[in-house]
C-alpha cells in the first residue's frame, strides 16, 4: 500500500462515527464483544483476552452536531464527555457490551456513574489506578484491580482467560506499543517524513481496530514511508502538552504542521503507551500487567508525581529527549489534569530556558486561523531568536 | 444591612475558631507541629493524637469568599499562570499565600510540616497539594481513597487503605512531628468523634420535624464547620455539639423555624433539598433570597462531603484504622452517580420535601459533573420537579444574584402551581 493509501483506509476509520469497523468485527466474531474504554488508561490486555476488541471511546471531534449531550453537561464542563453522550444517546456506542472508564479526572469518573443509570445492561467499570509510592500496597491493590476486572469482563464476553491467553494478549500489546515507539523515534528523527496529521490517524484508526491489524497497517505505513521520502524543511521542533484526553480536531495539528512547526513528540492518545516497557510475558500474567504499571515511569497529569521536581524537571527531559525547539501547551478548555499541571510544568520549562506558548481548544474548535498564527509566530521567534 | 442574628452555638465556634486560628499564628514560637490536609476523607483524630493541628486550605478558601477577599486571590493566582477554568478554592488559597498567608482570622498560617494529601473523591486534590508542595517545599503523603464506583467499599479497598495508613501515613507523621504513634490516643479522639457525631446527627435529622428547627444547607453549612474541620475528636468538638443539639430540640420543642440572617424564620412555607455547595462569596444574599420566601432547606448533601454520619456510620475506637479508613470512603464525593441519585431520593421522601434544587457550582467538577443527570432521576423517582442553578464557590465574577432569584421565584411559583393543581 502506499502512504496515501494507509492514511486515507485511517482517515475513513477516523471520520466514521458509526464504528463500523467494530460493528463489521462483532459481525464476523459472533462470540466476539465489544469493550469500550475513556482516556487515559486501562488495561487494554484484559479486554483483548477476554473476548472483547477494545475500543477507544475518544468523543466526536469536530464531526457531529451535539443535541442531547448538551443537555447532560453544563458550560463550564470540557466537550468530550458531551459529545460521547451524544454517541450513546444516538445509538452509536450500542455495540459496546461494556466501557472502561479510568480515573483521568472528575468528569469521566463521574460519567461512569452516569453510564450505569443510562445503560444499566452494560457492564461500567471505574478503573481507579493506584496513586501511591509504595510500591508493595500499590501493586496488591492493582493486581487485585486488575484480577477483578478479568473476572468480571470474563463473565460479561462467557470467556475466561487462560494464563496463556492472557500471555497472549499481553505479548501482542507489547509489540503494538514498541510499534507505535518506533513510530515516535521516526517522526522525531525525521519529522518531515512522518507528518504528525498522517501519524495521529494511524493510531486513532489503532482504537477501533485489533492489535494485530494496527501491526499490520503500520508496517505497511512504515515501508510506504521509506519508499516515500520527503524533503527536510526548516521548521521549528514542537513538543504538544496536555491533549491527552479531549483530543484535538485534526484541523489544529495540520495547522500547526503547516505554520511552520515539525511536532516531535506529543501526549495525543497516551493510553497507548502509557506503559513506556514491555510487560513480562511469562510468570504469573496478571502480576505481571499489574507489576508493569507499578514499575512503568510514565509521567503524566493523570498520575500523582511523587519526585516534588517531578514537575520541575518533566518538559526539560522530554524536550531534551525529542530534541525540541519549544513547547506548546494545547489544552481543552476545562481541562482540570492539564491546566492545573500547566503553571508547575511552564514555570519547569521556562527556568530551564525553554520557549513556551499555551492555548486552549476544544474537541468541535472549527476556526483554526488564531492557533496557525500563535504557532506561525512561535516558529518564527523560535528561528529568529532562538539561538540567541 | 442589619448584624446577622446568631445562635449561642454560632458565637461559641467563633470563639473555637479564633482559639484554633491563634494556636496556628503561634506555631512557629511554641512548636505544635501542622498538618494541612482535606475536608472530605480528613484525618483530624489521627492528626490530633500526634499532638499536630490540622489546617483545611478549602475552609480558609470559603472563609476568604465569605470575608470578600476572594476575589483579589483568584486574580493574583491568575496573573501568576492559573487558568480561569480550574477551581477557584485553590487559585483562592495560592492567592492568599502568595499576599502573605493571613488566615481567616487575621493571623498569619504557619507553613506546613506535612501535606497529608487524603485524596477522597476529588481528582484536583492531588494537583492542588503539588502546586502547594512547589510553594511550601515540605514533605507530602499521599493517602489513596478508592472512589466507590460501584455503590459499596470493597473490602480489598479498605485494606488497600489500611496498609497506606499502616506503613506510609503513620511513619509519615511520626517523621514530620517527631512523635510515635500512639493508638490509645487515637482512640481517645475517636471516641470524642462518635459522640460529637450522635448529636450532629440528631440536629441534622429535625429538618424532618414540621416545622423544621433548622435549616440544612444554609445554617447547617455553620453546624457542620467544627467537625469538618480541626474539631471532629476534641472536647470541644463534643461540647459544641451538645449545646447545638440542646438548642435545636430547644427550637422545636417550641416549634420555632430556624435561624436565618435576618431572625427566626415563621411559617416555613416551601421545603427544600439541595444538591451542590453554596455559593460563599454572596452566602447571606443566597440565603436571604430563600428565607425571603419561607424556604426552609431540610436536608442537602453538601452538608455531607466531609461525613456521612446520618445514614449510620460513626467512628468506631475499636477499630481505630479501620474506622478512619471506612469515613473516607464513605464522604459523599466519594460515592457514585447512582449512591448521590438514591440518597437525594431518601432526603426528599425522609424529609417530606416539595422541591429540590441544584446549586452547579463552575470550580467543583466532582460535585457538577452529572449533575443535571442527577436533575432527571431524581425526578423520574420522585415526580417532584428541580431547580436549577448556576454559580462558583469563591470566585464573585459568577454570581448572578438576579438570575438566581429569578429562577427561584419561578420555582416557588411551580410548587404553589402544584400544590393548587393536587385534588384536596
Amino acid at each position: 500500500m502506499t502512504r496515501g493509501e494507509v492514511v486515507e483506509w485511517a482517515r475513513d476509520i477516523y471520520d466514521d462515527l458509526d464504528f463500523t469497523v467494530v460493528r463489521r468485527w462483532l459481525d464476523e466474531h459472533p462470540n466476539g464483544k465489544a469493550g469500550g474504554y475513556l482516556p487515559v488508561y486501562a488495561p487494554r490486555e484484559v479486554l483483548h483476552a477476554t473476548g472483547f476488541l477494545p475500543v477507544g471511546i475518544h468523543g466526536a471531534g469536530d464531526r457531529l452536531e451535539i443535541i442531547r449531550g448538551d443537555a447532560f453537561y453544563q458550560s463550564y464542563i470540557c466537550h468530550l464527555p458531551r459529545s460521547v453522550i451524544e454517541l450513546a444517546q444516538s445509538g452509536r456506542l450500542d455495540m459496546l457490551s461494556a466501557v472502561l472508564f479510568p480515573s483521568t479526572c472528575d468528569v469521566i469518573r463521574n460519567l461512569s456513574g452516569m453510564w450505569k443509570l443510562l445503560y444499566p445492561d452494560v457492564y461500567v467499570r471505574y478503573i481507579d489506578v493506584p496513586q501511591i509510592p509504595d510500591p508493595v500496597a500499590a501493586s496488591v491493590f492493582w493486581t487485585g484491580e486488575v484480577q477483578r476486572l478479568l473476572d468480571d469482563l470474563g463473565e460479561v464476553s462467557g470467556h475466561r482467560p487462560t494464563d496463556g491467553e492472557l500471555r497472549h494478549s499481553i505479548v501482542l500489546y507489547n509489540e503494538t506499543r514498541s510499534m507505535i515507539r518506533a513510530l515516535y523515534v521516526l517522526r522525531r528523527e525525521r519529522p518531515w517524513d512522518v507528518p504528525t496529521e498522517e501519524l495521529y490517524l494511524l493510531l486513532r484508526a489503532a482504537e477501533s481496530i485489533p492489535p494485530e491489524e494496527f501491526l499490520v497497517r503500520a508496517r505497511q505505513y512504515l515501508a510506504a514511508v521509506e519508499a516515500d521520502p520527503k524533503r527536510p524543511r526548516d521548521n521549528s521542533r514542537v513538543v504538544i502538552v496536555g491533549a491527552f484526553c479531549e483530543q484535538p480536531p485534526l484541523g489544529l495539528i495540520k495547522s500547526i504542521e503547516r505554520a511552520g512547526c515539525y511536532i516531535v513528540d506529543d501526549d495525543f492518545l497516551l493510553g497507548n503507551r502509557f506503559l513506556t516497557h514491555d510487560v513480562p510475558s511469562d510468570g504469573d500474567p496478571v502480576r505481571a500487567l499489574a507489576g508493569a504499571f507499578i514499575t512503568n515511569d510514565m509521567a503524566s497529569s493523570v498520575l500523582y508525581e511523587i519526585n516534588p521536581l517531578g514537575k520541575r524537571n518533566l518538559m526539560k527531559n522530554r524536550v531534551a529527549a525529542a530534541g525540541a525547539d519549544g513547547i506548546i501547551f494545547a489544552t481543552p478548555s476545562f481541562c482540570d489534569p492539564a491546566l492545573l499541571d500547566q503553571p508547575m510544568l511552564r514555570a519547569g520549562a521556562e527556568t530551564a530556558g525553554i520557549p513556551c506558548i499555551a492555548f486552549k481548544y476544544a474537541e468541535n474548535t472549527g476556526q483554526f486561523q488564531q492557533f496557525r498564527e500563535q504557532a506561525g509566530t512561535f516558529a518564527d521567534s523560535i528561528k529568529l531568536w532562538g539561538a540567541a | 444591612m442589619a448584624e446577622a442574628l446568631k445562635d449561642r452555638s454560632m458565637v461559641m465556634q467563633k470563639e473555637m475558631i479564633a482559639n484554633h486560628f491563634e494556636r496556628l499564628a503561634q506555631a512557629p514560637a511554641t512548636g505544635e507541629p501542622v498538618v494541612y490536609t482535606f475536608v472530605p476523607g480528613n484525618l483530624t483524630e489521627l492528626i490530633r493524637s500526634f499532638g499536630a493541628l490540622p489546617v483545611l486550605p478549602e475552609i480558609n478558601a470559603l472563609q476568604s469568599g465569605m470575608r470578600k477577599l476572594s476575589g483579589d486571590y483568584i486574580a493574583e493566582a491568575e496573573r501568576a499562570g492559573h487558568s480561569e477554568d480550574v477551581c477557584t478554592y485553590v487559585k483562592c488559597d495560592i492567592g492568599m499565600m502568595r499576599q502573605g498567608n493571613i488566615g481567616p482570622s487575621g493571623t498569619k498560617l504557619p507553613k506546613p510540616d506535612l501535606l497529608l494529601l487524603s485524596y477522597t473523591g476529588c481528582y484536583t486534590f492531588m494537583k492542588w497539594f503539588e502546586l502547594l508542595r512547589e510553594e511550601y517545599d515540605c514533605p507530602t503523603v499521599m493517602f489513596h481513597v478508592p472512589y466507590q464506583g460501584d455503590g459499596k467499599l470493597e473490602p480489598e479497598h479498605r485494606e488497600y487503605m489500611l496498609r497506606q495508613l499502616r506503613d506510609t501515613v503513620i511513619p509519615a507523621l511520626e517523621k514530620a512531628t517527631g512523635r510515635k504513634y500512639d493508638e490509645e490516643k487515637l482512640r481517645h479522639h475517636l471516641t470524642l468523634s462518635a459522640m460529637a457525631e450522635d448529636d450532629l446527627v440528631a440536629v441534622l435529622q429535625s429538618g424532618k420535624l414540621r416545622p423544621s428547627p433548622i435549616d440544612g444547607y444554609f445554617g447547617t453549612v455553620y453546624y457542620v464547620g467544627p467537625i469538618f474541620s480541626a474539631f471532629r475528636g476534641t472536647q470541644e468538638g463534643v461540647d459544641y455539639y451538645r449545646a447545638l443539639r440542646e438548642e435545636v430540640e430547644e427550637r422545636a420543642l417550641l416549634g420555632l423555624g430556624p435561624i436565618t440572617p435576618e431572625g427566626s424564620l415563621v411559617g416555613e412555607k416551601y421545603r427544600l433539598v439541595v444538591e451542590g455547595p453554596p455559593n460563599w462569596t454572596h452566602f447571606r444574599d443566597f440565603w436571604k433570597m430563600f428565607a425571603d420566601e419561607k424556604a426552609v432547606v431540610v436536608a442537602s448533601t453538601y452538608t455531607k462531603v466531609g461525613g456521612t454520619y446520618d445514614f449510620g456510620f460513626r467512628h468506631d475506637p475499636s477499630d481505630p484504622l479501620g474506622t478512619l479508613a471506612d469515613y473516607c470512603s464513605g464522604c459523599y464525593t466519594n460515592l457514585n452517580l447512582p449512591a448521590r441519585v438514591d440518597m437525594i431520593v431518601n432526603y426528599i421522601r425522609e424529609y417530606q420535601a416539595d422541591g429540590f434544587l441544584i446549586n452547579s457550582v463552575k470550580s467543583c467538577n466532582s460535585f457538577s459533573a452529572g449533575q443535571l443527570m442527577i436533575l432527571r432521576e431524581v425526578e423520574k423517582r420522585t415526580g417532584i420537579p428541580g431547580a436549577f442553578i448556576e454559580s462558583d464557590l469563591v470566585d464573585p465574577r459568577y454570581f448572578s444574584a438576579a438570575n438566581i432569584k429569578n429562577r427561584l421565584e419561578s420555582y416557588f411559583q411551580m410548587i404553589d402551581a402544584r400544590r393548587a393543581s393536587r385534588p384536596t
